[in-house]
């Protein structure tokens, strides 16, 4: 443990909070979320919305969120078949959400590639005002072509752009939201409305990518403006997050990992010119908890088999290797033939695309030899995401977090359930308790907004920009 | 999608009506004032109990004024006979983000979803996305192509494409999902296409309502058969009446025709002529006592399939059209009956179609 704390006071970050915020990713789309089971309910009915948000408000959870994907899914040229997919636009839902909780906050992941700045900052704000200050916004930046096929603007970025074209974009947002004075409100009369007890400024931004002239139509919301969340792990996308973010939603919820992790980013947010601890961080986790550690690794395996089972681990390596293997046992050794494509494609929503797929296949079977792995463990082992995995009795897995919590390894867990709607049921009822024992989980909301819960700063009005001709 | 052969005569006798909420309460947005009600779900609420069929949401140019959608679904689960029509315009949004938005409106709403498609001829709305003013002969034809992108792309899930079938491993019949392979007509610029499938299961109602102003309506622009609801307009309330016969022989029986109105009525003591500011805009407009109106809605709602009410200020006019004019349209039979837990489509008498992809395969469409 000292190490640790080495490791971060190096890095700057000195005064870690103590305490931990969850958040709970409904995730609609992927092998993690239990489609076979008999508990499993609807992936679009608005009830199995309204009861995850709901128990993860009594959970005291900061924040509900949802991912975006702008493309179904394919497996070799069909959509892909096996897993959960199918899920509501993010923005959409949680409005709903918003008029059925008080305090949670909702977290809309959206695009900056298939998207405009003047409209998506003019929903978001719409968004943070419905809710009373609850908004975020995750930002992704997914580029490529065959995800633009959907859209007017079509595949249009260079991926090496796309943080370039992100920054511009967050920009705009910010002046959108910067626009209207601290105190205007639109005073609503029989001649209509106008922005009355401060000033609007228009927003004029050219640039590469987009054009954008507004006189904006919001004021301010009640924490100011959305918050901004980021997701994007190379290291333009950890440069963007030190800039630009409040809290990123990371992939690095292990121990050791999230430890380097926060100092990587401690140490980019503070070259970015911003104080050490102006970024949160909230690694994506999955929690697999009973009342004794042997119950829960009993349901592990139960959580596991049902997650991926026969065909879904044929169908994964399908992916690596481009073309069918319907002939191969998952219960044998991995296939022996090499792959049909040279580069594993993006098309499969998969985190390895771009791979040099003979490298990777001929490296896969080389582990799954060693380890004696057959098809189905291999694929259980690398796909079932066994590192954001928290598996043990509920006050184990709380030890296990207050350990986080003391170095300020993050501020918290961004949490996918693996059964809608009930899969956040023990983690509230249970784990949140043991937490709050410890001392290391909030009693209560602090305020109303998700930037108070959170606990992050307002942000200054920017000082440039010129009035809004009226 | 009109494919039904329209309404019977028996439900054409009564009618429905809907109310324009644009601005008519807090929602946090900044827009305040003495005739506003203390929050949007306040002025929902008022309106659902006081017997209107539908709420419609304007997607205003004005300051303080939210998105239109999100406005609508933030009602949706706190409502539950009220159908919910937000206004999207067909020209400087991405069809594809609109087509899965108005699904999700359908699902956190029960179904009780629709969507009053416009085209916004406005160099404003050009500037803010950076585009060319889009004007005159290609309106109608944005209109028609973002509606016929969506009524594809919620096709594109057959309603029994989820079929979690535990034996094979599969959560989706892939043959049940279609591409939409939508492809813009010549007169759009610039050109589009949009691929599908869509990435939200198919809408409750399998196909919303859409509703288009009478003036994007026709030959060269948005068929008729491609919307549910026409929106009429005329000068005045005398001329509303026969515009309405104009329209229905222009377009045929099978779409629904809905009178726009405005309403200014005596209220508070004020007579309806004092609180009339100006000579009113491009719509008729209704200047009286709630018993005029009432017998003038009876009269309408005869011709008109339903009618929209433009209050002069909700707050006001609202007390007066609850306590006085619905109760009695009700009364006499003028108004259908609400359908508890009932669709948009119920309320329109169309029945739920099945999607136009039924029985064709996605691997036919892939193969080329
Ligand atoms: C934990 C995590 C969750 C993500 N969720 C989404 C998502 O829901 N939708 C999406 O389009 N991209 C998502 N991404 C992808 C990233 O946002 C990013 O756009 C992509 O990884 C490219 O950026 P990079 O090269 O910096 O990683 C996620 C990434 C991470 C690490």
């Amino acid at each position: 443990m000292p190490q640790h704390t080495r490791a971060l006071s190096e890095a700057g970050v000195s005064t870690p909070t103590g305490e931990l915020q969850f958040g709970v990713f409904f995730q609609g789309v992927n092998s993690g979320t239990i489609w076979k089971a008999a508990e499993s309910g609807s992936q679009t009915d608005f009830e199995s919305f309204r009861r995850i948000a709901q128990t993860a408000e009594r959970g005291l959870f900061a924040a509900f969120f949802l991912g975006e994907g702008l493309r179904l899914r394919e497996h070799l040229g069909q959509p892909h078949a096996l897993d959960v997919a199918g899920r509501p636009d993010a923005q959409t839902m949680l409005a709903a959400l918003a008029s059925v909780t008080s305090h949670i906050g909702l977290v809309a992941t959206q695009n900056t590639t298939y998207n405009d700045p003047a409209d998506l900052a003019h929903r978001l704000s719409t968004l943070d005002l419905l809710s009373g200050g609850r908004a975020a916004w995750n930002v992704v930046t997914t580029d490529n072509a065959w995800t633009g096929e959907n859209f007017r603007r079509g595949g249009y970025l260079d991926h090496a752009d796309r943080y370039t074209h992100a920054e511009a974009f967050v920009e705009t947002a910010k002046a959108v939201w910067d626009s209207w004075g601290p105190d205007a409100v639109a005073r609503q009369g029989t001649n209509g409305s106008r922005p009355e007890g401060g000033a609007s400024r228009r927003v004029h931004h050219q640039g590469q990518h987009y054009t954008v002239d507004i006189s904006p139509r919001l004021p301010r919301s009640a924490q100011y403006r959305p918050v901004l969340f980021q997701a994007g792990d190379s290291p333009a996308g950890r440069d963007f997050a030190a800039r630009q973010a409040d809290v990123i939603f990371s992939g690095h919820p292990q121990f050791d990992d999230a430890v380097a992790f926060r100092a990587d980013i401690t140490a980019r947010t503070v070259r970015a010119g911003r104080p050490a601890d102006a970024v949160k961080i909230m690694p994506a986790s999955e929690f697999i908890l009973a009342a004794t550690s042997a119950e829960a690794v009993e349901k592990q395996a139960w959580v596991r088999e049902l997650q991926i089972g026969p065909q879904q681990a044929v169908a994964y390596l399908e992916q690596f290797w481009g073309r069918r293997l319907d002939g191969w046992d998952p219960h044998g050794p991995l296939p022996d033939v090499g792959p049909a494509v040279e580069e594993t494609s993006e098309t499969r929503g998969s985190g390895f695309h771009g791979a040099k797929a003979a490298e990777l296949t001929a490296q896969w079977r080389q582990e799954a030899a060693e380890k004696e792995q057959s098809i189905l463990q291999f694929v259980r082992a690398k796909a079932g995401r066994a590192d954001a995995s928290f598996v043990g009795s509920y006050s184990e897995v709380a030890d296990k977090l207050a350990a986080y919590a003391a170095v300020g390894a993050v501020d918290g867990f961004n949490i996918s359930p693996w059964l809608i709607p009930t899969g956040l049921d023990d983690i509230v009822n249970h784990l949140v308790p043991e937490l709050q024992d410890r001392g290391v989980y909030p009693t209560e909301y602090r305020g109303y907004t998700l930037r108070e819960n959170l606990g992050l700063a307002v942000p200054e009005r920017a000082s440039v920009g010129e009035p809004a001709v009226r | 999608m009109s494919t039904t052969d329209g309404f019977s005569s028996e439900a054409r006798r009564a009618g429905f009506l809907a109310i324009e909420l644009d601005g008519a309460g807090w929602d946090g947005t900044g827009v305040r004032g003495d005739d506003v009600f203390a929050s949007l779900a306040a002025a929902v609420l008022a309106v659902e109990t006081a017997g209107f069929h539908v709420a419609t949401f304007a997607d205003s140019p004005l300051p303080g004024r939210a998105n239109a959608l999100q406005r609508a679904a933030y009602a949706g689960p706190i409502t539950r006979t009220i159908v919910l029509v937000p206004e999207v315009d067909t020209v400087y949004t991405e069809p594809f983000h609109v087509s899965i938005q108005l699904a999700t409106l359908d699902y956190v709403s029960g179904g009780r979803a629709g969507w009053i498609a416009t085209a916004a001829e406005s160099s404003e709305a050009a500037a803010a996305v950076g585009r060319a003013a889009v004007s005159g002969a290609a309106l109608p034809l944005e209109a028609a192509a973002s509606i016929e992108v969506s009524r594809r792309l919620w096709d594109s899930w057959e309603d029994d494409a989820v079929i979690r079938d535990v034996s094979t491993g599969r959560y989706i019949d892939a043959d049940k999902l279609h591409y939409a392979d939508y492809r813009t007509p010549t007169g759009i610029s610039p050109a589009y296409s949009v691929k599908g499938p869509s990435i939200i299961p198919r809408p409750l109602q399998g196909q919303l309502p859409v509703l288009v102003p009478a003036s994007l309506v026709g030959e060269g622009q948005v068929p008729a058969d491609a919307v549910d609801a026409v929106l009429v307009t005329a000068p005045t309330p005398e001329l509303l009446a026969a515009e309405i016969a104009d329209v229905r022989d222009r377009l045929g029986q099978s779409v629904a025709l809905v009178a726009e109105l405005d309403v200014v009525l005596d209220a508070r003591g004020q007579p309806a002529t004092e609180r009339a500011v100006g000579t009113g805009g491009d719509r008729a407009r209704y200047v009286g006592s709630a018993g005029g109106l009432t017998a003038f809605l009876g009269q309408l709602l005869v011709e008109a399939d339903g009618v929209r009410l433009h209050p002069a200020s909700l707050v006001v006019e609202l007390d007066e059209l609850a306590r006085l004019v619905l109760p009695e349209l009700r009364r006499s039979g003028a108004l259908r009956p609400m359908v508890q837990d009932g669709t948009f489509r119920d309320l329109l008498g169309l029945p739920r179609p099945t999607s136009r992809y039924t029985n064709s395969h996605i691997a036919a469409a892939a193969e080329n």
